[in-house]
């Protein structure tokens, strides 16, 4: 698994108001092939800028001001994410680069059908498909994701929360990407249809084999599911070790603190002083 | 002293159409000021079923609500004094405080409508709360909701709360929505509270590690009914439910993760 995929060089953005604030700062990581990557943090330390950065979706006043994205494709080829004009970057992403965006319940469209919402993955990104092919490409999904093929008739307010996320897997797997970017995938919902989530992901990570950057402020859950995971704050990298690594001996004062931050489940009482 | 009984309380709401929802099965327990409870369980296990019963929201099919002994008043002034001693803390400081008015306002309401204090000291008794809260009186009181941090708004709802002087209150996911480095604080804050003015404290999440740390006892509730309760490090260790069982088995504890995994290293799957 030392194979890197995604290489990010001194990758900085700047949001330009006044004052500008440096959201990310010279931040370098390799993605390796089918790893799964933690990026932990607070709101505001930088995971999310970066996250979207490295796939240039962000918005002004966003701007990225330095570093580079390489894409080391399956093919052999490297891409240079910054070099890509807008019809290669709007060919490359999903394709090789997919999203599972926060909060499920807002991301699908309320008036279209899931099944219309995955076909149109497959008429945007593959238009030599037919509509019979496209159909059972589809049914597919769903059943991959177990919401199950007959529910592609179905709105999204007639799905429950854990199946709309699933739901959001299925899209961003249509496309059989080598990369799937998870931004809070399972915050919205509870314990028990999250670890079925996690579940899930994880067994299509080892189906397809491709590597997922998990983004979340719930450091206990990234312990268990990373093989990785960066420590972001201010913009920064402040550490980035083996999941194990960083549970028994964490280097950074503040990822020890972070740490610190949960009550355990089972652990010693008294985190909470009573 | 004062003292919540929910005895045998069951609630069903008709759905549209046909067929009906039991939302409460037969729910009982009491809570009491200087105590704290801890209500888990998933999405529509009934929790805020519990929590819109307390606050006289919805009224119960059967069953009773007793405070100190007596049922609750369903409306007028003696509603109203309930409503005093029973406050509520939401999930979301970005909801329940309304934008449009200053902090000084959220603070000084309940007071003023409570007759808690005589009105020329209505503004010494907001200064003590919000120091109450460890918010600094000058450096807030005249902001706005939007002006503060999200920590910084839950601290103004439970000094809203806590204006009243009610005995107990009710904290429906205080922390959910807060960033996990002030989510600590502000429990802290509520346990802090609870223990110096002696409050009954309802405490509902579906985070089992804080549940634990936070409460006294623990009632865990699937599919409207309480299928396990007692002292919080039994119910949480030591669970006897099989959904309790599931429910501890699927939250993260990476205590236990590791542990497992350093003992079956013969396969080295990772």
């Amino acid at each position: 698994m030392t194979d890197p995929l995604l290489s990010v060089r001194d990758f900085s953005v700047v949001y330009d108001v006044d004052p500008p604030v440096r959201a990310v700062k010279n931040v370098t990581i390799d993605i390796r092939r089918g790893e799964i990557v933690g990026l932990a943090g607070e709101s505001g330390s930088g995971k999310t800028t970066l996250a979207y950065g490295v796939q240039r979706l962000l918005k002004p006043p966003a701007v990225i001001t330095g570093g580079s994205v390489v894409f080391h494709d399956a093919d052999g080829s490297d891409i240079d994410l910054h070099a890509l004009d807008a019809e290669q970057m709007r060919r490359f992403r999903w394709d090789k680069v997919s999203m599972v965006f926060q909060g499920a319940m807002n991301a699908l469209n309320p008036v279209a059908t899931i099944g219309a919402q995955l076909d149109d993955v497959f008429r945007v990104h593959r238009p030599g498909m037919s509509r019979t092919q496209r159909r059972d490409e589809v049914v597919q999904l769903l059943e991959i994701v177990k919401v199950g093929g007959e529910r592609r008739r179905s709105y999204p307010h007639e799905l429950s929360g854990g199946m709309r996320q699933r739901v959001m897997i299925a899209m961003a797997l249509a496309l059989r990407p080598q990369l799937m970017v998870m931004d809070e995938p399972t915050t919205a919902l509870d314990v028990l249809v999250q670890r079925e989530i996690l579940k899930q992901i994880s067994q299509l990570r080892h189906e397809f084999g491709f590597s997922v950057v998990f983004i979340t402020h719930d450091l206990p859950l990234l312990l268990e599911i990373s093989d990785r995971i960066a420590v972001m704050r201010e913009g920064e990298i402040v550490e980035l070790a083996d999941a194990e690594r960083l549970w028994t001996d964490p280097q950074h004062e503040y990822t020890r603190d972070l740490l610190r931050s949960f009550p355990r489940l089972t652990g010693e009482r008294g985190v909470v002083v009573r | 002293m004062t003292t919540l009984e929910f005895r045998d309380v069951t609630k069903i709401y008709n759905l549209r159409g046909s067929g009906q929802l039991k939302a409460l099965d037969e729910v009982s327990f009491t809570l009491s000021s200087h105590q704290t409870i801890g209500l888990v369980g998933q999405s529509g296990s009934g929790k805020s079923t519990i929590a819109k019963i307390l606050t006289q929201l919805e009224t119960p099919t059967r069953g009773e609500v007793l405070l100190d002994g007596a049922p609750i008043p369903r409306r007028g002034k003696g509603l109203r004094r309930y409503r005093q001693q029973l406050r509520m803390v939401f999930q979301d400081p970005f909801a329940s405080l309304n934008p449009y008015h200053s902090i000084r306002h959220h603070v000084e309401r309940p007071l003023r409508l409570d007759h808690v204090v005589p009105r020329d000291e209505v503004d010494a008794e907001v200064r003590r709360l919000l120091e109450r809260v460890r918010l600094d009186p000058d450096a807030v009181m005249e902001r706005r909701p939007h002006e503060l941090s999200g920590g910084q708004r839950q601290r103004v709802a439970i000094a809203r709360a806590l204006a009243s002087r009610p005995a107990l209150l009710v904290a429906d996911e205080p922390v959910s929505m807060l960033d996990v480095s002030i989510r600590l604080g502000v429990l802290n804050l509520l346990a802090d509270l609870q223990r110096e003015e002696g409050l009954g404290v309802l405490y509902i999440t579906h985070d089992l590690a804080t549940a634990r740390h936070f409460s006294d006892e623990i009632l865990v509730l699937n599919q409207g009914r309480v299928v396990e309760s007692g002292p919080a490090d039994d119910v949480i260790l030591h669970p006897q439910d099989p959904y309790t069982r599931e429910l501890r088995a699927a939250s993260p504890d990476p205590e236990e993760f590791f542990r497992r995994r350093a003992a079956q290293t013969t396969g080295g799957a990772r």
